[in-house]
């Protein structure tokens, strides 16, 4: 896999996101207040719009989660998985694999389409 | 049923005799008791507690207790407008005051009490009045009413005792229009209930109302002019003109029927009565007012319905005896929030005050707690009691959690509803559980407020238990799966309006810090841009600095407005929809350079279409320095003020409503709200600019203008309702100021005007009285808040401009600067660019209509 360097993980401000431009692709990069870094698909699966790194970062239970700008759709950070679909049919936001390295973000390349814990990638912890 | 009940007679057409009747007939299911019942009033017993109500306006009748129904049952005998004159306990007869003799197996005396009159000379003239019974408001209403025929200047008038009853009835006057001073002897307000950090902070409160307040003064005469009230004269300082006094200071127990007939009486008066209402005569009872029960008399009715209810056993043959009583008391006067329970002024060894005290929010509480902080045994609240119905249930028992956080604005962070055990007594009017009210909606399927007091007669006497009530009601119901909660979320319980206050009160600056203080976890996209609002609301700084940008929602995030395609809008603020051919010019020509769709809005501006977020600060940018700026489209806050062209140019324009509209849209621009706001101004009656349906609507008339609230389109429309007439430009904006800024602080997030307005305790009265009377005392407040609001407004485009960490957020991608998001393309209609559609983007013929990039 290789991996693309996106930014000082500083950069991101906790609870915020970041649009990254990984192989042609636009990917949006999330650190949470708890120090998780995330990616995922810039492009809602709901609205079609490139515009979720203009969502709001938080928690369902214990759970990370993005929430679409467009139309409110929840989604798991770490799966991708809808959590709130606000009364449409389940769908997934692809996740990207992450990793921190020496305060940089990686973002690895190809995208991962299924919403299965197996497949979604492990959180990079930074200390919070 | 037996042939021959036996002779029950009731003296005294009181509550508390009311309450022995319903008790008696309700279990009396064999009729073994008849009951005649004596009522020296002309009426049958009625409300008293209410007995104020009777001046906003109310029928003798509204004040009637439970149905009139029982007076048809044959076993009950009411006898109205006659008094007992006699007591004859060798021949256990009763003599009445129409000369009737009555035989009694049972007499239960339930005189209550006469209002004291103070040993002051005068207080026999006319225009003096006491406060006990419906006669006595009657006169003095009469009184106030033919005075004012006579003068044409304000009428004056004293209230001498400064207590419960004293403070309600200088409401009383006020609401009569009549200037009131409440005297009082001791140093302070209420002396009985509060201390002397609650007696200030009252103090100020009942000035807010407009009440003079003279504390540690003595009522030496009072003198008359032709037999009428004249001057009030007092120990020391002058003397004070007056044109109608009422004496407040206490009550007597009329036990002289008990007296004459050589029943044992207590120390300080009242009938001497066992702990099952019994008399030294075994067979009369004294319950109520009259009663001296464990060595006390009890001034509130609910000890006295205590006593109805264990007279009503033992005359079945039950053993009840009396449970005993707290002195709970709560004010009942608009706006003025007072409640004392238990121990409150910590007489017991070993006791702990937690004190708050705000002077600027008017608000003294205080809990007095065993030694080791736990044990709740008593309580002060002064300026706000919202705390009180949860924690009188509470005394005697330990308190969950913080004590603090029960004195903190409406009950923040206390839940002691939840944690409240079943046996816990809710109302003690009428002596509720916390167990039967759950049940009410448990077992019988109750779901609102008036059915949970119908079914338990929780909150249907002094009504002060209701807000428990609910909240029990509501936890009770949200169990069974029906969704209640006013909390926001997952990460905080409160409120919008509870979320208001901590964060004012606290002074507190940032979401993490309210997360900390009040709530849990790391919030969510519900209480992210509630909070975020809030604090704008409150200091009016730039929703992307200070590490909130993340907090806001789509829209406030970028300042613009998200389309479909997740490019955006941009909406430059035209005041009043006046614009010069220059501005015009400018917008068109800016439309014209980034290739904008541009649309005349309903909101009387232009709207331009299709910015890329990289876009948006070079648009920006054109337009302030053009002398633009932004016209929060985006933002729950003010929007637009619709104006019609009013006298400028209509023949039929009575006043400038354009030139209104522009000096109310730039007062309010920027004023951070629980959803948006609109206004309009017309200049005539003929209304063109549909002020009524928007949320403040001001329409021209010959005088002045005519203030309607509440007004929406949108969903649910509904026109504006009046709230002032004719007023003059000056106390107009008063009047909007605090309306707005009374909405800003209570409404429920996400609730426009008319919602709010609909769901206010009192509704539309009692918000006029806030904005134009001031009935909370909280106008000066609100004014203060606007002042800063205005004072402190900037732009937000401009302030944007200003600051680069801002602007590196409208940076598209944060490892490559200079590329665009290619996904957005267009396709030309009439002339301008819209979004392709899906079958557009993948299909062959892709029309480039404007400078934006076309995917290919
Ligand atoms: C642009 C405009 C339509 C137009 O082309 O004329 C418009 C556009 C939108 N309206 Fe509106 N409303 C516009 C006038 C109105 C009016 C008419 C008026 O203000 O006189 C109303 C009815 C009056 C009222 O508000 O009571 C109106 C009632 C709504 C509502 C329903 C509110 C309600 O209380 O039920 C919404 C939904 C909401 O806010 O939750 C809404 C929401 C919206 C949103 C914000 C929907 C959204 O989330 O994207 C649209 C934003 C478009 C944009 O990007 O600018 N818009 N909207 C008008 C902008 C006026 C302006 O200059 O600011
Ligand atoms: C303005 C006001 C506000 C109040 N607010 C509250 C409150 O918020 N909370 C609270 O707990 N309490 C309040 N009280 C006190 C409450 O009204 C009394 O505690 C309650 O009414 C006592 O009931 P009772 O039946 O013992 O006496 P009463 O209600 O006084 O009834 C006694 C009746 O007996 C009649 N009577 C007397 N002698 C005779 C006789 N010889 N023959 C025939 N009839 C006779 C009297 O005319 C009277 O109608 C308030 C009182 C007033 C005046
Ligand atoms: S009416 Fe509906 S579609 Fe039209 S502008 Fe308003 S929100 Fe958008
Ligand atoms: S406590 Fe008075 S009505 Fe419930």
């Amino acid at each position: 896999m290789s991996w693309t360097t996106v930014c000082d993980v500083e950069t991101i401000g906790l609870d915020e996101a970041v649009l990254a431009l990984v192989d042609g692709e636009q990917v949006a990069v999330v650190r949470t207040a708890g120090g998780e870094v995330f990616a995922v698909d810039q492009r809602d699966p709901y609205s079609g719009a490139h515009v979720m790194a203009r969502g709001i970062v938080g928690t369902r239970g214990d759970r990370p989660c993005l929430v679409s700008p467009m139309y409110k759709q929840v989604f798991d950070l770490r799966t991708g998985a809808c959590l709130d679909t606000v009364g449409g049919e389940e769908r997934v936001l692809p996740t990207w694999p992450v990793r921190v390295e020496a305060g940089r973000v990686l973002v690895g390349s190809g995208r991962n389409t299924g919403a299965t814990p197996t497949s979604s990638p492990e959180p990079s912890s930074v200390g919070a | 049923m037996t042939h021959h009940p036996k002779q029950l007679v009731v003296v005294g057409g009181g509550m508390v005799a009311r309450r022995l009747v319903d008790a008696l007939r309700e279990r009396d299911t064999d009729g073994r008791w008849a009951i005649t019942l004596l009522c020296e009033e002309p009426r049958a017993p009625y409300d008293r507690v209410a007995l104020t109500s009777y001046f906003s306006g109310r029928d003798p009748d509204d004040l009637s207790l439970g149905g009139a129904e029982i007076w048809d049952d044959p076993l009950v005998t009411i006898r109205r407008g006659v008094a007992a004159t006699r007591v004859d306990r060798e021949a256990r007869e009763v003599t009445c005051s129409d000369g009737r003799v009555l035989p009694f197996d049972e007499l239960v005396l339930a005189t209550g009490s006469s209002a004291a009159v103070p040993p002051v000379p005068g207080t026999d003239l006319q225009g003096c009045f006491v406060y006990r019974t419906i006669d006595d408001v009657a006169a003095l209403r009469q009184w106030v009413e033919a005075l004012r025929e006579r003068h044409d200047r304000p009428l004056r008038g004293a209230v001498v005792g400064g207590g419960l009853l004293g403070l309600e009835a200088a409401g009383a006057l006020q609401a009569l229009e009549v200037a009131s001073h409440v005297v009082e002897f001791a140093p302070r307000l209420m002396p009985i209930q509060v201390d002397d950090g609650g007696g200030e902070a009252l103090r100020r409160l009942i000035t807010g109302l407009g009440v003079d307040v003279r504390t540690g003064t003595a009522t030496s005469r009072i003198s008359g002019e032709r037999g009428r009230v004249h001057r009030m004269h007092f120990a020391d300082g002058p003397a004070l003109p007056v044109d109608v006094v009422v004496l407040a200071t206490g009550v007597r127990p009329r036990d002289e029927l008990a007296r004459a007939c050589g029943l044992e009486i207590g120390e300080r008066g009242g009938v001497v009565v066992d702990d099952a209402c019994r008399t030294t005569d075994p067979a009369i009872s004294a319950i109520g007012e009259v009663a001296c029960i464990e060595g006390r008399v009890w001034g509130i009715v609910a000890p006295g319905y205590a006593m109805a209810e264990v007279t009503a056993d033992r005359l079945l043959g039950g053993g009840a005896t009396f449970p005993g009583a707290d002195t709970a008391t709560k004010l009942k006067l608009l706006g003025v929030d007072v409640a004392s329970f238990g121990d409150a002024f910590g007489t017991e060894p070993g006791s702990l005050d937690v004190v708050v005290s705000d002077p600027v929010a008017g608000v003294y509480k205080k809990l007095v707690l065993s030694d080791d902080a736990r044990t709740l045994r008593g309580g002060i609240l002064v300026g706000d009691a919202s705390a009180y119905a949860g924690l009188r249930p509470m005394l005697g028992r330990e308190l969950p959690g913080d004590p603090v956080s029960y004195l903190l604005p409406e009950g923040v962070g206390a839940a002691p509803s939840a944690e409240l055990p079943d046996d816990a007594t809710v109302c003690s009017c009428n002596n509720v559980s916390a167990g039967t009210v759950r049940g009410s909606v448990t077992e019988h399927a109750c779901t609102d407020l008036p059915a949970v007091k119908a079914c338990t007669r929780a909150g249907t006497s002094c009504g002060s238990c209701l807000p428990l009530v609910k909240r029990l009601m509501t936890t009770e119901l949200e169990r069974s799966g029906v969704e209640v909660s006013d909390a926001l979320c997952e990460h905080l319980d409160l409120s919008r309006a509870q979320l208001f206050d901590v964060v004012r009160v606290g002074q507190l600056r940032s979401f993490t810090e309210v997360l900390e203080r009040h709530g849990r976890g790391r919030g969510c996209d519900i209480c992210k841009p509630v909070v975020a609002s809030v604090l704008a609301s409150l200091w009016n700084e730039h929703p992307l600095t200070q590490g909130r940008a993340g907090l806001q929602d789509t829209n406030d995030r970028y300042l613009a407005n998200m389309q479909k395609d997740g490019s955006y809008s941009v909406v430059p603020r035209i005041p009043g929809g006046e614009i010069t051919p220059e501005g015009l010019i400018v917008i068109g020509e800016i439309a014209r350079d980034f290739g904008l769709y541009t649309k005349i809005t309903g909101g009387q501006r232009i709207d331009l279409f299709g910015a890329r977020l990289d876009q948006l600060p070079d648009i920006w940018r054109r337009l302030v320095d053009a002398g633009f700026e932004s016209g929060h489209a985006y933002g729950k806050s003010l929007r637009t003020v619709k104006s019609c062209v009013g006298s400028t140019w209509c023949r039929y324009g009575v006043q400038d409503s354009v030139g209104l509209a522009i000096a109310l849209e730039e007062r309010y621009r920027g004023l951070r709200s629980p959803h948006k706001i609109k206004l309009g101004v017309s200049g005539c009656a003929r209304e063109c600019a549909e002020a009524r349906g928007k949320d403040v609507g001001v329409i021209a008339t010959d005088h002045g203008w005519n203030l309607y609230v509440g007004g929406n389109g949108g969903f649910t429309p509904r026109h504006a309702q009046l709230l002032a007439e004719d007023l003059p430009t000056d106390e107009l904006v008063r009047a909007i100021d605090r309306y707005l800024m009374y909405y800003v602080r209570t409404a429920d997030r996400l609730q426009r005007t008319a919602a709010w307005q609909e769901d206010h305790e009192g509704g539309l009265d009692a918000i006029r009285a806030v904005v134009l009377e001031d009935s909370l005392g909280i106008a000066a407040d609100l004014d203060a808040a606007m002042a800063q609001h205005v004072d402190t407004y900037v732009d937000e485009w401009a302030a944007a401009l200003e600051d680069p960490k801002t602007l590196a957020r409208f940076t598209t991608f944060v490892n490559a600067p200079d590329a665009h998001d290619d996904t957005l393309a267009y396709v030309a209609e009439r002339g301008q660019a819209r979004p392709a559609t899906p079958a557009e983007r993948s299909g062959p013929v892709l029309v480039a209509g404007t400078t934006l990039e076309v995917r290919s």
